[in-house]
């Protein structure tokens, strides 16, 4: 009997290496749980059959592109959509053996923080249904906690990775910018997309980091990583821990989440952390707008391709080239995409085009020089990764700003291009709360070094509490 | 402060070639100006000294020799086309922007 709930990635090839379950068997137990619990949690967009083989069965987020299986990037104006090529990452998962489970879902071109903007129906999360996995890529997130894949991958823009991982229970790495391939990934904002895992251990995130990172020749943006070590251990002696006053205080912060973090803060100091304040004075109040502007912007660009000529949804209701193109893309996007597209044309209109993408491109190089800075007296930053736990499904549909304001602690850091982390640390009213950690860019062995004995220490138990 | 009137909004959703149906066009006239207002924000910094940064990492331009490669079939290339005339994709005439 394979217990996927608990099952890690690492487990599952110990089982594998010693033949006490076939290639078969494993994919067919998370098939199995699939079959079980994604009516409920309607984690994937679709399932794949078993392509046969003994390696590590995988989710990926339905923004990577993936031979002969569609990807709709949660979007009607993708529906039908099937590549005709790998992208680079799931071509590494290939070369590595993994096989895919299916395809997860995702807010709508990855534009959300709790998957309420997919076109096919928001997902759940597995610790309390009614209540939102997090955003985008919640369905990928959804699939690890509740035991529908081993592990996953998922793209952070602004938090799409780490802030589902933290309401998910799951340990989640934005890697740094440059680090791995966008080639073949539903692009969103270019200067911000990164891909990047979502599993249920540190270890697990930092193999499947080490399966999917380096150099692409298909992508001018990327460059090589340095070699992943897989974290071991629990002594943290001399590690200096910044503790940014601002993520850290912020009124946005709920009470449950910011003592679960502080416990973890304890614990990194038990563990020979020197831990000392810092200060990021414009990241949190201008990271927002910053992010706001530049995202919009980039989609706006990135989202022109969507003309209903060379593939996906194509409105019938035209006979005109310039109404179909209005059309097909008025029927085919969503609220979320069409208000980014909007803005972001706006933002990057003449006459507006300085005083908006201009101004906001500064900032980031502001927010940039804040970390930098802080990065001279510190090795690692911690702080909440989101403001709250899971909010109920419906509880910020209706208000744009109120969505947005779930990635305000995340945003800073990827503003700046950096790698972060995040790592459960504990419950507040039943619910997982996840902490942020944030390094200087190329920095994920120590991330992982510090997940990793964080994690022994807190001994967080990743399987929802009414799954046990 | 931001002011996107119906008139603006109508001319960005042309450049952004999108057709919006009336009751979006109100929704969307109060969200917008919503955001812009809150992303405003970035204008209390006065930045005139700071450089703009378009991207995190510090590298320029990557080269690559010109060497012919496979590329993706006719057939794939059209395998996803919503409408198609032999070797092309179809499109309704006509349609000045």
């Amino acid at each position: 009997m394979i217990d996927t709930l608990r099952l890690t990635a690492e487990g599952a090839k110990k089982l594998l290496d010693a033949k006490e379950v076939s290639g078969a068997e494993l994919f067919a137990a998370y098939l199995d749980a699939i079959g079980e619990r994604d009516p409920e949690l309607h984690c994937y967009l679709h399932v794949c059959a078993d392509p046969g083989g003994e390696g590590i069965p995988i989710a990926l987020k339905d923004v990577i592109g993936t031979k002969g299986i569609p990807t709709t990037a949660g979007s009607r104006i993708l529906e039908g959509y099937v590549p005709v090529y790998d992208s680079t990452v799931a071509a590494r998962c290939k070369a590595h053996g993994l096989r895919f489970l299916g395809k997860t879902n995702t807010d709508e071109f990855a534009m959300g923080s709790s998957t309420e903007n997919s076109a096919y129906g928001p997902s759940h999360n597995p610790w309390d249904p009614a209540r939102v996995p997090g955003g985008s890529g919640g369905g990928s997130a959804a699939a690890v906690s509740g035991g529908l894949a081993p592990w996953a991958l998922g793209s952070d823009t602004g938090g799409s990775i780490k802030q589902p991982s933290a309401l998910c229970g799951n340990v989640g790495l934005r890697p740094t910018y440059g680090t791995v391939s966008r080639y073949g990934i539903v692009a969103f904002a270019s200067s911000l997309d990164q891909v990047g895992p979502v599993a249920k251990t540190v270890r697990d995130c930092a193999f499947l980091y080490s399966v999917i990172a380096g150099r692409d020749p298909c992508d001018s943006t990327t460059v090589d990583a340095p070699e992943v070590v897989l974290p071991d251990g629990d002594d943290l002696k001399g590690l200096r821990v910044g503790i940014p006053t601002e993520l850290n205080e912020h009124e946005a912060i709920e009470p449950g989440v910011r003592s679960a973090v502080r416990r973890a803060i304890d614990l990194l100091q038990q563990l020979g952390a020197e831990v000392g304040e810092c200060s990021l004075p414009r990241s949190v109040d201008f990271g927002m707008p910053c992010y706001y502007l530049i995202a919009p912007a980039e989609a706006s660009s990135n989202l022109a391709r969507y003309d209903g000529v060379r593939y996906g949804f194509h409105s019938p209701h035209s006979d005109d080239r310039l109404a179909m193109y209005k059309r097909t893309r008025d029927e085919g996007f969503g609220d979320e995409p069409k208000r980014r597209i909007l803005v972001g044309t706006y933002a990057l209109s003449a006459g507006y085009y300085d005083a908006y993408y201009g101004q906001a491109q500064k900032v980031r190089t502001v927010i940039a020089r804040e970390h930098a800075d802080a990065f001279e007296r510190f090795d690692v930053l911690v702080t909440p990764t989101s403001p709250t736990v899971a909010f109920e499904l419906g509880g910020r549909t209706a208000d744009p700003l109120a969505m947005y304001a779930s990635d305000l602690l995340t945003i800073p850091s990827c503003m700046a291009g950096l790698p972060g982390l995040n790592v459960p640390c504990g419950l507040s009213d039943g619910l997982p709360v996840g902490l942020q950690l944030i390094g200087p860019q190329f920095s994920e062995n120590v991330l992982f070094q510090t997940g990793h004995a964080l994690e022994r220490a807190i001994g967080f138990d990743f399987v929802p509490e009414r799954l046990r | 402060m931001p002011e996107i009137s119906r008139e603006i909004l109508l001319h960005v959703a042309h450049l952004a070639r999108l057709e919006l149906r009336e009751e979006e066009l109100a929704r969307l006239e109060v969200q917008l100006n919503d955001i812009l207002a809150a992303v405003s924000k970035v204008a209390e910094l006065d930045l005139a000294d700071v450089p703009a940064t378009s991207h995190p990492l510090d590298v320029v331009n990557v080269w690559g020799e010109d060497e012919p490669r496979p590329c993706l079939s006719v057939e794939d290339a059209l395998a996803n086309a919503p409408d198609r005339d032999g070797d092309f994709f179809r499109v309704p005439p006509g349609g000045a922007s």
